[in-house]
């Protein structure tokens, strides 16, 4: 399956990526796809262990079950106001 | 209905008002975010800010909707801020009117600690010097889960803390 990583502020300056799409095996987690990136390079393993992550523009634990199409987007703690 | 809007346009107050307000309310307020020009006692010069637009906006229609089923009053908008901003300028505006005083408090209250705790934006602060770094902000939770605490003192330049 494919699903898209976004990566907003600090995160996107961290990896150098504001999107990027990945294919992972079926039944993988939001976790699998943090290793997945890791994999890809030093700038993604910048990433902080266990970030706040958002599926399909909700947060959702790190053990979400991922599925094709969706997406899922690295939070950095936000600052809003 | 509440009506929540984030934009990269300018902030307009008075038409933010004009979506509140009814004859069956005494009571009307409206809370402004604006970006202050010191932070942890060094000169700011202006801030940028990033959102995940499509969620900021899910958020915060969610936001809104919460305020206003807590504090039982429909009459509530609220606009967000995205882009370059200059010192003074508006980043949040929050407009509510209630039959009484403490349901618009308590509403407009709720709704600017909601956006601190939840709202997946991010502002980085530009300093006079010609540094940057973006303003330590809030875990956000997860579902279900119990508020999270701010994870770091810094509060930046900009709005009501």
């Amino acid at each position: 399956m494919l699903v898209q990583a976004r990566f907003f502020a600090a995160y996107r300056e961290l990896t150098g990526a504001s999107i990027c799409e990945v294919e992972l095996p079926e039944g993988s987690t939001v976790a699998d796809l943090l290793n997945a990136l890791r994999d890809r390079g030093p700038s993604f393993q910048a990433l902080p262990p266990a970030p706040a992550v958002a599926v399909n523009l909700e947060y959702a634990p790190i053990e979400t079950g991922l599925h094709d199409g969706d997406e899922v987007a690295f939070i950095p703690p936000v600052a809003g106001g | 209905m509440p009506y929540a809007a984030v934009t990269f346009d300018p902030l307009d107050p008075a038409g933010l008002m004009a979506r509140v307000g009814a004859p069956e309310d005494g009571a009307a307020l409206v809370f402004l975010g604006t970006v202050r020009n010191h932070a942890d006692g060094r000169p700011v010069s202006g801030m940028q800010y990033e959102g995940y637009e499509e969620m900021a906006l899910e958020v915060l229609r969610r936001i809104a909707g919460e305020a206003s089923e807590r504090f039982s009053t429909p009459h509530l908008a609220v606009a967000h801020r995205l882009g370059a901003l200059e010192i003074g300028e508006i980043s949040v505006v929050v407009a509510v009117s209630s039959p009484h005083r403490a349901e618009a408090y308590g509403a407009s209250r709720y709704v600017m600690e909601e956006i601190k705790r939840r709202l997946p934006v991010w502002k980085k602060e530009f300093y006079n010097d010609g540094a940057a770094r973006w303003v330590r902000g809030t875990t956000p939770p997860v579902a279900g889960s119990p508020s999270a605490g701010p994870d770091g003192s810094h509060q930046g330049a900009s709005d009501d803390s």
